[in-house]
């Protein structure tokens, strides 16, 4: 007994001396937030969140900590519908948080047009990376499909990353070969075919590619490529920027029904906000990420991200909730190459 | 008498009772829920899903595989007990401590280690990796008529050769254990009285020693085969995973978990479980059988 007493008297004891505490500063209580995210954004977030913090406090007087979660973007969207309280979800890809309304009616079917830019405060593309002095001279897209090319990408069926990749090729098969479809679906059949590893997500490609020595090429948001660069200076790799890539829109929002029960919808919204502020899309260059909306910060970074053709996928594969089923579906277009 | 019905120790009904309750929370209800997530998607459904060609090939992946990494862990494992438990030579009880090991790593610890290893760059696979496609060339060359590429792979790392040293790595402790009590309990006097017998060295082995072990040395390949078909997290890594050629079962389960298809993923999952449970079974009677053909 005496154990089991021992945690309710120091529970009742911390009750005690905190409650008067508590009550005196209740409009400066500090706030927590919890940001589900996808796995490349770690960075941006950490110092994003810094900025924010200080934002906030000088705004209200409140201290605001913020929680950061990252994984693949298809598991953490299933986290957060099978309960994980999350404040805002920052993911990779439209159709993760689509699912957040359609599966778990946490958001409303609107979510996308509540925040600026489709609630895309930064965008991104994909670009090559190739090994140290361009061995097997990879300019364009046709170049990765020769024989003896081998192109690292993840499994798109388990990345939300490799579906952009995958989407980029075909954008590309598509504008070869005057928007017929069967030729692009060949074009994307011969890079996958060019593939030696399909890994299961974004950062174990990246580690293929780079310390296992696998592949000729790596199709990688410009973000990774940046940090693949930084992180491994010595294997000398380049990013060569092919001539039209897709525009890979990553949306942020609000999960309603968690910021509601937790009461922090004020403190969650500003978050979000902040992202389209001067200082937020400055931050988001600084990272790689291209700004969306700040044209002092979209001039600021303009020379690190080379002029390069984009398409989106809503006018090319008429958004999300068609090609998630067309292409990545079982017996889809993706699983049709392995098929023939 | 009237008690000799009765057990010497008391509480039979209590235990069964518990135990009963435990499986049911900690086995059966799990399982149970796999089969209604199952059994609400109807026959036609459930066969697309779990009878796709690409999904029977990962069977055929993740089943070879480990039969084939629990053979050759039966084989070596009872080599590595067999040494434990006949001799002393110093550093005897780090070896025996090195045998857990595969069971304490974090199994995407291992597939990462073992990815760097066995990779083109690795210090394994720079030398042994253009040895092995080799290797693969001349049994192609010399013996046409088998496909060997097809069950042996041409690379090292990220290929089904990955899978076989990923699952060979986890299984190894399984049969080690299972068979050292059994041989320590095998007296050496035994082995001296079949000698003074006029038995050879290898009727003593084939005779004596084997039909002892044979039902824990099953028992440990059982064990290490299960562990091996259900692996993830050191085969991800190390496969590949290439459609119909290296790509295991858990990998299908998790796309379709990935994509919000739960159903589909325990369709598969419930092929899988059967499965196993009915090669598991026939590993069972076929111990009973070398035990019960023994004593005869």
């Amino acid at each position: 007994m005496k154990l089991r007493l021992f945690p309710v008297l120091a529970a009742a004891l911390a009750a005690l001396s905190l409650a008067p505490a508590a009550h005196a500063q209740r409009a400066a209580r500090p706030v927590e937030l919890l940001n589900v995210s996808y796995d490349p954004t770690r960075e941006l977030y950490t110092d994003f969140n810094r900025a924010f913090a200080a934002h906030w406090k000088k705004e209200t007087g409140q201290d605001v900590r913020i929680r950061q979660s990252h994984g693949g973007s298809g598991s953490q969207a299933r986290a957060i519908i099978d309960g994980l309280a999350a404040d805002v979800a920052t993911l990779a890809l439209a159709f993760d948080v689509d699912v957040l309304h359609s599966r778990g009616q946490l958001i409303p079917a609107d979510w996308q047009s509540r925040l600026p830019h489709n609630s895309s405060p930064y965008t991104s593309t994909i670009v090559f990376v190739v090994r140290k002095g361009n061995p097997k001279g990879i300019k364009d897209w046709p170049d990765i499909v020769k024989p003896g090319v081998a192109v690292v990408t993840p499994n798109p069926k388990t990345s939300g990353g490799a579906r952009w990749n995958y989407l980029a090729a075909y954008a590309y098969g598509l504008k070869a070969n005057n928007d017929d479809h069967e030729a692009a679906k060949k074009f994307v059949g011969d890079v996958y075919r060019n593939v030696p590893v399909l890994d299961p997500a974004a950062r174990g490609a990246t580690t293929t590619f780079a310390q296992r020595g696998i592949g000729d090429v790596f199709l990688a948001w410009d973000n990774e490529a940046f940090l693949a660069l930084r992180e491994f200076p010595n294997e000398g790799l380049e990013i060569v920027v092919p001539s039209i890539s897709i525009l890979a829109e990553p949306p942020v929002t609000v999960v309603d029904k968690n910021v509601d029960k937790k009461g922090s919808r004020k403190v969650a919204e500003a978050y979000l906000k902040f992202l389209y502020t001067e200082e937020g899309q400055d931050i988001i260059g600084k990272h790689f990420y291209r700004p969306a909306v700040s044209e002092a910060a979209k001039a600021k970074y303009a020379s690190q991200f080379p002029a390069i053709t984009l398409v989106t996928i809503d006018e090319v594969f008429g958004g999300w909730a068609k090609a998630q089923p067309e292409h990545f579906g079982d017996g889809g277009v993706f699983d049709q190459i392995y098929r023939r | 008498m009237s008690r000799s019905s009765r057990s010497v120790i008391p509480g039979f009904g209590l235990t069964l009772g518990y135990t009963l309750f435990y499986l049911g929370v900690i086995v059966l209800i799990p399982l149970g829920g796999l089969f209604y997530k199952t059994a609400g998607m109807g026959w036609d459904d459930f066969t697309r899903a779990a009878f796709d060609p690409q999904v029977v090939h990962s069977y055929k992946v993740s089943f070879g595989a480990a039969f084939a990494a629990a053979l050759l862990n039966a084989v070596f494992g009872l080599l590595v007990a067999w040494v434990l438990v006949r001799y002393t030579f110093p550093g005897k009880r780090v070896i025996d401590a090195l045998v857990d090991l595969p069971f304490a790593l974090p199994t995407a610890v291992a597939g990462i280690a073992l990815a760097a290893l066995y990779a083109p760059n690795g210090w394994i696979g720079s030398w042994a990796q253009p040895l092995y496609a080799d290797f693969v060339a001349s049994l192609e060359r010399l013996v046409p008529a088998v496909p060997w590429q097809a069950f042996l792979g041409n690379r090292l790392a990220f290929d089904l050769p990955g899978i076989f040293i990923a699952l060979t790595f986890i299984g190894l402790p399984f049969v080690v254990r299972t068979v050292q009590p059994v041989l320590e309990e095998i007296e050496p006097e035994l082995e001296e009285a079949a000698a003074t017998l006029g038995a050879t060295r290898l009727q003593t082995l084939r005779r004596i020693i084997f039909p002892a072990v044979l039902p824990a040395l099953i028992t440990g390949f059982a064990l290490s085969f299960a562990r091996a078909v259900g692996e993830y997290g050191s085969v991800v890594f190390i496969a590949g995973n290439m459609p119909f050629r290296s790509e295991i079962s858990p990998v299908l389960i998790v796309a379709k978990l990935e994509a919000f298809d739960y159903a589909g993923a325990t369709a598969i999952a419930t092929v899988m479980l059967v499965a196993s449970f009915v090669l598991l079974l026939v590993i069972n009677l076929l111990q009973r059988w070398t035990r019960r053909h023994d004593a005869a």
